[in-house]
């Protein structure tokens, strides 16, 4: 993990309110999921625009390199991000 | 751009016997779904096209065939796939097929609106070493937006010739055409646009050196492809080192791999590539909102997007009873009519019967339910062409996850409405296994078009005005049967936890009319041809059995029909059903339209071409308005059709789950329909 930006402290891209733009740090978790992350774009360092919420709070809707995705909370959770300055 | 030697590629070049005495190439078309590829294969082939499956999966295989300045150009559409991992049933065809049956060209069909995450398929569509020509597709759109792609600068970075195209304009396509042909015969030289960095890189030489002892492998395999995907660590490509001399050695350099964070490094190296290509060819424009938000913050409101959506297919259902009332009217009037100069101008009494009662009542009662069903495809055909199909999955996802499922499965559940056998095949795209033969066994309760005739017919004769109601209220049924289901299964005999949901929200756009008409006509002709083959022969056997043994009353107990029907109807009469019901029902299992056709036989045409409705509604008929909800409900739920329950077969693969489909719903049907024609004696409705 870049040791920079430190001082800024690093949360989970499903606790990130709409309206909000983030940085991928890491991915946790394993797998399919993780793959299917990737291949979004979902990498380290991509920036991430949190659109809006579904009507029942979940999924979230989010801007990965300009284009929308939907992404369950539970999923959304095992990415790292960081908050980016606009 | 990091270009490295391509030392290994003069053995694969020898695999690629070229065909120059004949010119026929081998194109196939790869892409991310929702690109137009499909549109632009149709554009590029028109109606030579050839529908068949591939090998041991229920995956529809396109070819199609164009002469182009003195070749033949053998077109082959693939899968659409977001990446070239091991990850679905779409993404090994497609790799599988790059791979092992090296096409002349690929061409690669590309989202213009959409660079970024389409370009991750290039990165990898690269590797494997094909020849590549780039589609930019809705390259029009692009423009329109404000967006300006240097075209130029593309081809310079990717080294591959790129097209801008429009398949929905048709435009673009004799330009693709002439790089496709040239492509096929330029000198080819291999290049990979991503670098992975020195570490990775000197692993993957060592890889690709190990792999080149064995010369089978060397052959048959582009080495860094295989070396990449072995470090990635994907379980498929190993396996196809079995047997190999240097399987060993290969498993003995992957031990101390750390898979994960390769495959993370390289997504990422991929992805930086890609922005360093984008940040000089691309210039966005720079719309942060874009209308697409101002329209989800309505219909993906927290408090309207739900309403919004029933309100939306209640209103879909409603309209199609409406607006097809008059239509339908006129179909049966003219039927009647014919039926009726038949009866009166065929002299041979036989003929005269197979014709007027047979052949025109029952074909004829299922043309009067084109109109509902074209009108009902229409809309949904709108409704998925302007990208709202994926918001109703978005707004219904965590429904659908409270029951184990996931807006993925929304989506075949959504097409079941127009035909089970499709919406059954779409569930490949659903990659954990449990996931998908939950959604396979619950589809069937999802009302298909053809048991809209039947509700149609009911519900316009014992529910007057409120029919449209009454089948929106089947259809809820069928939904909430389906979800009820899928929970059963889920903590049952299908236990687990369902895969992860990552779903694109497409921007909206005003629906093609091209496209809709065209789909919309697609599936409604597909109902009108099975009015001239199945149904006809349908109505044709009905007949006889409602005629045999000869002299006996047309449909009438002595008849073979009515003799099976008060056989069972002892099993049904707790549900206010007689045996004519019975003998409908029973047909229904060939296709669910007869159920409508025959019903109209057996009440309608029987009675000297008196109108289907005063024939049901008719006391003689022993049906009521309580028995008709429990006969709807019943034709809704019980077994699936022929053809769907083959889909079922061979998409799950077990004649257990097959047959487990067929007795549960059979049974849940009885007991729904008891429980409705109950009801509605104790509302009065009898």
């Amino acid at each position: 993990m870049p040791s920079t930006d430190d001082e800024v402290p690093l949360v989970r891209l499903d606790e990130v309110q709409p309206g909000r733009r983030v940085k991928v740090v890491h991915l946790k978790g394993r797998g399919r999921l993780r793959r299917r992350l990737l291949a979004v774009g979902m990498v380290p360092g991509a920036i991430v625009e949190v659109l809006r919420m579904a009507p029942l709070d979940d999924p979230v809707e989010y801007r990965v390199k300009g284009t929308d995705y939907s992404i369950r909370r539970c999923d959304a959770h095992l990415v790292v991000v960081r908050f980016e300055e606009d | 751009m990091p270009h490295e030697g391509g030392m290994h590629w003069h053995h694969r070049a020898r695999r690629r016997e070229r065909h120059h005495e004949e010119h026929r190439l081998r194109i196939a078309l790869a892409g991310n779904p929702n690109v137009g590829k499909t549109s632009l294969f149709n554009a590029l082939t028109g109606a030579r096209q050839h529908v068949g499956n591939w090998p041991g999966v229920t995956v529809e295989k396109k070819i199609g065939i164009r002469r182009h300045r003195g070749h033949l150009l053998e077109f082959i559409d693939l899968p659409g796939t977001y990446s070239l991992t091991a990850n679905s049933i779409d993404e090994i065809i497609t790799r599988d097929y790059i791979i092992d049956e090296a096409p002349d060209v690929v061409i690669h069909v590309v989202d213009a609106t959409n660079m970024d995450r389409n370009l991750y398929l290039t990165t990898q569509l690269m590797t494997t070493g094909a020849r590549l020509v780039m589609a930019l597709n809705m390259f029009d759109v692009s423009e329109a937006r404000g967006d300006c792609i240097d075209l130029e600068k593309m081809e310079e970075f990717l080294e591959i010739p790129v097209v801008p195209t429009s398949a929905s304009e048709r435009t673009g396509m004799d330009r693709l055409l002439d790089e496709i042909v040239e492509e096929a015969d330029r000198e080819h030289h291999h290049h990979h646009m991503v670098g992975y960095g020195d570490e990775l890189e000197r692993k993957i030489s060592v890889l690709v050196e190990t792999l080149d002892q064995d010369p089978e492998i060397s052959e048959k395999y582009p080495l860094r492809w295989m070396s990449v995907k072995l470090l990635e660590g994907d379980e498929n490509v190993l396996e196809r080192l079995s047997g190999s001399s240097v399987e060993d050695p290969v498993r003995a350099l992957l031990t101390d791999a750390d898979h994960e964070e390769i495959e993370v490094e390289m997504a990422e190296r991929r992805y930086e590539v890609i922005d360093a290509i984008l940040g000089q060819a691309l210039v966005r424009c720079q719309l942060r909102v874009t209308p697409s938000d101002y329209v989800d913050r309505v219909l993906t409101h927290k408090w309207l997007g739900i309403p919004i959506f029933l309100a939306m297919m209640w209103g879909a259902f409603t309209l199609t009873f409406t607006v097809s009332i008059p239509f339908s009217a006129m179909i049966d009037a003219a039927f009647a009519h014919l039926s009726g100069w038949v009866s009166d101008n065929v002299a041979t009494e036989w003929l005269a019967s197979l014709l007027a009662d047979g052949i025109i009542s029952g074909v004829g009662f299922v043309l009067i339910f084109v109109p509902p069903i074209f009108v009902l495809f229409l809309l949904l055909a709108i409704l998925e062409d302007t990208g709202y199909l994926a918001r109703a999955a978005f707004n219904m996802d965590r429904i659908m996850a409270n029951l184990g499922l996931h807006g993925k499965s929304f989506i075949p559940m959504l097409m079941g409405f127009g035909c089970n056998v499709p919406a059954i095949l779409s569930t490949r795209s659903i990659e954990d296994r449990k996931d998908r033969f939950i959604t396979i066994l619950v589809n069937p309760f999802m009302s298909c078009g053809a048991r809209l005739p039947v509700f149609v017919l009911l519900a316009g004769a014992f529910f007057g005005a409120a029919a449209g109601t009454a089948i929106f209220g089947i259809y809820i049924l069928g939904i909430l049967v389906a979800i009820i289901t899928a929970k059963l299964l889920r903590s049952t005999l299908l236990k687990g936890e369902p895969a992860p949901f990552i779903m694109e929200m497409p921007r909206y756009h005003l629906p093609s009319t091209k496209l809709v008409l065209a789909h919309t006509w697609e599936r409604t002709r597909m109902y009108i041809r099975k009015a001239g083959t199945v149904i006809l022969l349908g109505a044709i056997i009905v007949w006889l059995m409602a005629s045999l043994p000869w002299g006996v009353e047309y449909g009438s107990e002595d008849s073979v029909a009515g003799m099976i029907g008060k056989v069972l109807e002892p099993l049904v009469a707790p549900l206010g059903f007689d045996w004519r019901i019975v003998v409908a029902l029973l047909f229904g299992f060939v296709a669910k339209e007869l159920v409508a056709g025959t019903l109209g036989v057996l009440f309608g045409g029987g009675e000297g071409g008196g109108s289907l409705v005063k024939g049901l509604t008719d006391p003689s008929s022993g049906l009521n308005a309580a028995s008709a909800a429990g006969l709807m409900a019943f034709t809704l739920l019980y077994t699936p059709c022929l053809a769907t329950v083959g889909v079922i077969w061979k998409e799950t693969g077990s004649i257990r789950w097959t047959a487990f489909s067929v007795v549960y719903s059979l049974v849940l049907a009885w007991l729904v329909a008891f429980l409705f024609y109950r009801a509605g004696l104790a509302l009065g409705w009898g």
